[in-house]
Order: C-alpha cells, then sequence, then structure tokens
C-alpha cells in the first residue's frame, strides 16, 4: 500500500487585488468592476505514489510549484482537483525557522515546536536532551531564540524534526544549513533515518544531493509533471535540460 | 461537532499548553509588574469612574461601587478577549501557513489569558463588593451562569472577528467604534432606571448587558434574573459561535491566500 498517493492532482492559487487593500478599495473597485483576481494552476495534473521507505527529490526551477504541492501534502491546502491520500503522521519542515518565537527561550521553542509538529509532552521530554545534543546548542538552552545566529536557529529546527522518528519526513532546502561539519552529519542522520523505513520528500537545488539521498525523484516546471521516475533516468534528463537553457 | 472539537483539543492538548505559555509570556514580556498591570488598570479605571460619577449617580444607587466595579469587569473582558482574538489568527500566519494544525487553537489560548485575567479580577470584584457591605448568599453560584455565558459569546466572537481581520484590516478600526458604542450602551456608569420601560428593555439587545445586569442583580440585588433572561443569552453565545464556527469552516483553506 502506497504511503503517499497523489492522483491527478490540480491545484489552483489565486493572487491578484484581494490582498493588502483595505474595505474601502474593496468596495470600490467592485463597484466599478475593477477587482481582479489572478488565477493560475501552480500544480497541474501530478500523479505519483511512494512506497514504505521511498525517498522522494522534488526538482525544477523557483516557480515550478514544488512548494504548493508540499503544502498539499502536509494537508495545509486542498486540492482543487485530484486526490491526495496520506497514511501516517508528517513532520514537515516548510522554511525550517519560521513559527519560533524570537521572545522566548531555545528550551521553549524546542517544546513549541515540537508541540507544533503533533509530538507529546512525554515524547519531547524524552528527546529534548537528543535534541540540544545534535543541534550544538548546550550553552544556549535558555537564551532567547533571537540571540542566536542564523545558522544556529536552523541547526535546532533540523535537529527537532529530525530526531524525532516521523512516518513521513518533508524537507524543503534544509540540508544546506549550518557548516561543513553539521551538514555532514545532519546528511548521516538523514541516511539514518531512511534506513529505517521513513518515507521522505526532499526539495533541493542541488541535483548531487538528490542524486545521493533520493531513489525516485520528480521534475516539476511551472506547475506540470515533466517526469516521475527513478532519479539516474529523471536527473540525467534534467541536467540535460538545465544545460540547454543555460546556454 | 463540538464533540469533535473537544477530541481535536484533547488531541493538541500538549500544543495548546505551549501556545497559552508563549501568548502569556508575550504579553508581560519587558514589564516590571507583569500580572500586577491586568489588576492594577481596571482598579485605576474604577478610581477614576468612582470620583468622577458619584456627583451624578452614586448618591441614588445603592453599592454604587459594586455596581460601577460589576460593569466594568464584564466589558473589560468582553473587550480584552474579543481585542485579542481577533489579531491571534492573523498574528500565527508563519505558523498556520507551514504546519496543518487547527486554526481555532490559536484564538483558544489567546482567550485563556484573558479568563485568567477576568479570575483575578473576579477575586478582587468580591473583595470590593465585601468591603462595600454586600451581602453574600448561596445566590452568588449563578453568577456561573453569565460568567460560562460570556465566554462562549466572547469566542464566538472572536472566530468572526479573526477570521475578518484576514480579509480586512479595517475591522480593528471599525471594531474600535463599536466597543465604544457598546460601551455606553451598556450601562456601565448609569442606571437605566430613568428610561421607560419599554426603554430599558432595549438594553438587552446588547450581549454584554445582558451579562452585567445578570451580575448586578445576583449581587446587589440578591434576585435570579427571569428565565427569559436565560434563553436570551443561550441564543446570543449560540449565534455568536455558530456564525463564527461556520465561517472559520467555509474559509479553513481559504486564510492563507490572504495573508
Amino acid at each position: 500500500m502506497p504511503v503517499i498517493k497523489a492522483s491527478g492532482v490540480s491545484i489552483r492559487y489565486i493572487t491578484g487585488d484581494f490582498k493588502d487593500i483595505g474595505l474601502k478599495e474593496y468596495i470600490t473597485r467592485k463597484l466599478t468592476k475593477n477587482f481582479v483576481v489572478h488565477e493560475f494552476w501552480a500544480n497541474k495534473n501530478i500523479t505519483f505514489e511512494l512506497e514504505k521507505g521511498d525517498m522522494l527529490g522534488i526538482v525544477g526551477s523557483n516557480g515550478a510549484g514544488k512548494s504548493t504541492l508540499l503544502k498539499a501534502i502536509s494537508g495545509i491546502m486542498v486540492p482543487t482537483k485530484g486526490r491526495i491520500q496520506v497514511q501516517g503522521n508528517i513532520a514537515a519542515l516548510l522554511e525550517l525557522t519560521s513559527g519560533f518565537d524570537g521572545d522566548l527561550t531555545v528550551r521553549e521553542n524546542t517544546y513549541l515546536r515540537g508541540a507544533l509538529l503533533g509530538y507529546t509532552r512525554k515524547f519531547m521530554d524524552e528527546k529534548y536532551p537528543e535534541i540540544i545534543d545534535f543541534a550544538e546548542l548546550h550553552d544556549f538552552q535558555d537564551r532567547p531564540f533571537k540571540q542566536l545566529s542564523s545558522g544556529m536557529k536552523s541547526r535546532l529546527a533540523f535537529s527537532i524534526a529530525c530526531l524525532v522518528n516521523p512516518d513521513i519526513l518533508i524537507l524543503d532546502e534544509v540540508l544546506s544549513v549550518g557548516d561543513g561539519a553539521f551538514r555532514e552529519k545532519s546528511g548521516r542522520r538523514m541516511k539514518e533515518i531512511l534506513a529505517n523505513g521513513v518515507t521522505g520528500i526532499l526539495v533541493s537545488h542541488s541535483l548531487s544531493q538528490v542524486r545521493e539521498l533520493c531513489n525516485k525523484v520528480l521534475w516539476l516546471d511551472k506547475g506540470e509533471q515533466i517526469a516521475f521516475g527513478e532519479t539516474q533516468e529523471v536527473c540525467d534528463r534534467y541536467e540535460a535540460f538545465l544545460a540547454t537553457k543555460g546556454k | 461537532m463540538f464533540k469533535n472539537i473537544l477530541l481535536r483539543l484533547k488531541q493538541h492538548q500538549f500544543l495548546f499548553e505551549e501556545l497559552v505559555k508563549r501568548d502569556f509570556k508575550q504579553k508581560y514580556k519587558r514589564t516590571v509588574l507583569g500580572m500586577g498591570w491586568s489588576i492594577l488598570s481596571p482598579l485605576m479605571q474604577l478610581l477614576v469612574m468612582r470620583i468622577v460619577f458619584t456627583t451624578f449617580f452614586g448618591r441614588s444607587t445603592p453599592f454604587y461601587t459594586t455596581y460601577l466595579f460589576a460593569g466594568n469587569l464584564l466589558f473589560n473582558f468582553f473587550r480584552e478577549s474579543t481585542v485579542g482574538g481577533m489579531s491571534s489568527l492573523m498574528s500565527n500566519h508563519h505558523i498556520f501557513t507551514k504546519i496543518n494544525v487547527p486554526k481555532y487553537i490559536f484564538l483558544l489560548s489567546k482567550n485563556v489569558s484573558s479568563i485568567i485575567n477576568f479570575g483575578l479580577n473576579l477575586v478582587i470584584f468580591f473583595i470590593f463588593a465585601a468591603i462595600d457591605g454586600v451581602p453574600f448568599t448561596w445566590k452568588f453560584i449563578t453568577l456561573l451562569y453569565p460568567i460560562v455565558y460570556l465566554v462562549l459569546f466572547n469566542i464566538g466572537i472572536g472566530l468572526i472577528l479573526s477570521a475578518l481581520y484576514i480579509f480586512f484590516r479595517d475591522i480593528q478600526y471599525l471594531y474600535d467604534i463599536l466597543t465604544m458604542l457598546l460601551m455606553y450602551m451598556s450601562a456601565i456608569f448609569y442606571t437605566v432606571d430613568s428610561y421607560p420601560a419599554n426603554i430599558q428593555n432595549l438594553f438587552y439587545i446588547n450581549p454584554v448587558y445582558c451579562a452585567i445586569k445578570y451580575f448586578r442583580s445576583v449581587v446587589i440585588d440578591g434576585v435570579i434574573p427571569a428565565w427569559w433572561l436565560h434563553l436570551v443569552m443561550i441564543g446570543f453565545a449560540a449565534l455568536a459561535l455558530l456564525i463564527g464556527g461556520v465561517m472559520y469552516k467555509k474559509k479553513n483553506h481559504d486564510f492563507l491566500y490572504y495573508v
């Protein structure tokens, strides 16, 4: 049984005048028929299946609809058409440091983030030392979060999401955090997690990373699904595509 | 539906607790008195009103301090809870656009801190009432009714306001005006006795006045209000919760386009 199954998923995204306008503007534009809403399909008819233990890499240029697809998988958005079925709990790592509160301490933020990811207090009590260990933030536990450097912040976020064991792990451009040593450590950790049968989704602009970690690749371009398949094949095609585009 | 919400809340209990803690810390960060302010500012307000209005209404109104305090206590609870609730969804947009959590949880956690504030002020209210010489009776237990009513009503209004606030930021200014009007319509410092009976009844279209009236009736007059006031209050709370709940349900997946 597939852990994640997307069948014919299309997502319509709306932007336009309705943002950042006040009530008066809204009414006058409605009355003068000047009210413009742009609709565009951020994802068009995307179909794929992931089995337990699969690691999917999503590649594509900016604006290809990668983040929108992740949002649909984690249940934040609903597909306009099609269906996404997900079995198990998801730890999403969408934009690492968002959702932290600058005035709370590192410890408080760790618990808050754990709670947001759906873990229990008991579980967090157990895992907390391990998380701090991994993030190498021993001396900063009671410091306000805003005093950390951005590298430290990302390290903490990565550690929280990885040291706990979700069924499905979603990583959006996160493996490039921290310095070289930490990056190596987190790469190792990712492989360990994957060896344990976690299903993962990785969005990355680094093709070498995708080749190294993923066994399946989904290539999106302007919302369209160009290819879905084995890493080797899709990555080669994508690389060839990038080479022609670069010229 | 209500059972469903409770079930989901239980599932998100840990998150709820952490959010309550966060809201509390955010509220009092970098203040010397911390929670002391939540007690001090209503007391100052009471003091000023007591001095200013005693000449006009104080002489003819028995237990005027208690009368004033009851009005202030409930109205401040309503205002704090709904004004705080209005921005609760917006200020957490970086969370709900990234992580799938029930969105009303932000409003509920925000309401907890205003309920705690209200509880503190309620204790002080009883102390003042005792000093004022109000006789305490078993009937005070019925005060739970308007309290629960106001908690539910505040949540309902908070749901409506926080949803609207995502779409139109103008709401905060409109709501300022509305609460001001509502305050003058709540007979906080004056009495409605001088109006003819049918005008007096018009005051009951103000949901906050219903709670204030209930409080004064029990505390000052020692009388439990008539059954129809209970019904009116149930109606107000149910209506607010229903409208707010429907708005959240319908717009659940639309909020993220507007932040």
